[in-house]
């Protein structure tokens, strides 16, 4: 059976690449710290020696829109561009392209129905900056195979914290029962308190600090319990209208299990916080 | 009022760098234009005759008024990066990194507090 290598839950700041490689006459004060860190949690990543990456992100109106906008996707293609125009304008994220992993792809949207969560798929899809941010950060090289794997944390209505749960949970049913020897890493990217287009938004610091803290503690201690009895749909959004984000996090941990993680970190940045944890639910490779 | 056609404006346009260059330049030419040629496409080959703007989401838009487009609970994404798209570069040359997000959150100081319009459907 397949090993669950790592389980990573970052946050995904667009601006880290852009931040951290311009002239550094011209970089904020924070930048030198943030790379630091960034560098520091790659580690995380690469010592787990992974050989197929599990990505979860969610699309940000650039293939999807409210024509038709997914639930919960599967990428099943072979191989998947990714950054859009309007992404490179704003953001400066380069394009990429990474391959896929068509077996493993398969085996978990079949696992998936099975286990009661029936998703919608796609076998041409280009990936956006909640999936490319973390390969930026934890994978540079942009050389594994990716499952990649959309959530709604966008659109209301959208589903409810106990689902991203469940939806982890399933999902590392699926990864210990894949028939293969090869490492498997989950990586999934989201936010503490965020705000976009309202009053809260790029002031010093995240909307709710406190929020914060709390989230980092629970997702830091695998505590299930204190996260469903106090995080709703609906007053997430009062930490900051952008923050069902933090649902994506929820779903990396029920991936994990309600275990404590081993890497926790966060940087208190303009704009929002942001945190990098990493489980190793099976144990660091040897 | 439809809060979706809304927001297909905001959507179509933001991905089309030259929709989006008329969006700035002429905006109430590329709102009309739109109305009539780009907002109806379902795909190449098919239209939509069931959605439409009204009277008051065409002068918001055109006005490229995002206080009111948060006050008619149009996606706060869109709403966004549309404005920073068109903003955002004239803004930091004259007043610096992030004047016109900050310039944006304070008009919607008013807000603060309070449930903001959902955007919901």
């Amino acid at each position: 059976m397949a090993t669950l290598a790592a389980v990573l839950a970052t946050t995904h700041h667009p601006f880290y690449l852009k931040a951290t490689t311009m002239p550094p006459e011209q970089q904020m004060p924070q930048a030198p710290e943030w790379k630091r860190k960034v560098e520091a949690y790659r580690e995380t990543l690469t010592r787990a020696k992974p050989d197929i990456l599990v990505m979860v992100g969610a699309d940000h109106f650039h293939q999807f829109f409210l024509d038709n906008y997914p639930t919960f996707l599967i990428g099943k293609a072979p191989r998947y561009d990714a950054t859009f125009y309007n992404e490179e304008r704003e953001f400066g994220i380069p394009k990429y392209v990474l391959e896929g992993h068509v077996e493993l792809s398969n085996f978990m949207h079949q696992g998936l129905l099975d286990r009661g969560f029936d998703f919608s798929f796609s076998h041409e899809l280009k990936i956006d900056h909640s999936i490319i941010c973390p390969i930026i950060t934890t994978r540079p090289q942009a050389d594994l195979p990716v499952v990649p794997i959309y959530t709604n944390i966008f659109a209301p209505p959208l589903p409810s914290p106990k689902r991203f749960w469940d939806l982890g949970r399933a999902i590392r049913e699926i990864i210990d029962a894949y028939p293969s020897d090869q490492r498997i890493a989950a990586i999934g990217s989201g936010h503490l308190s965020l705000e976009l287009g309202g009053p809260r938004q790029f002031q010093e610091h995240g909307p709710d600090p406190e929020f914060d803290r709390r989230a980092i503690e629970w997702l830091s201690s695998g505590n299930i319990e204190a996260i469903l009895e106090n995080v709703t749909v609906e007053n997430l959004g009062t930490h900051g209208n952008a923050t069902h984000g933090f649902m994506d996090l929820i779903l990396m941990m029920g991936i994990a299990g309600p275990i404590k993680a081993s890497y926790v970190d966060n940087l208190d940045l303009f704009h929002t916080m942001e945190a990098y944890l990493t489980w190793y639910p099976q144990g660091v490779a040897a | 009022m439809s809060k979706y056609y809304v927001n297909k404006f905001l959507f179509t346009v933001d991905r089309d760098p030259e929709l989006l260059r008329r969006y700035k330049e002429d905006p109430r030419s590329l709102v009309l234009t739109w109305e009539q040629s780009i907002g109806p496409k379902l795909n190449d080959a098919e239209t939509s005759t069931v959605n439409f703007l009204t009277d008051k989401e065409r002068e918001v838009l055109i006005n490229h008024d995002y206080v009111a487009l948060f006050e008619m609970g149009a996606h706060f994404f869109l709403c966004l990066t549309i404005y920073i798209a068109l903003y955002d570069e004239e803004y930091t040359k004259k007043h610096g990194p992030l004047s016109f997000q900050r310039e944006y959150g304070a008009k919607l100081q008013h807000w603060l507090g309070r449930e903001y319009p959902s955007v919901a459907i």
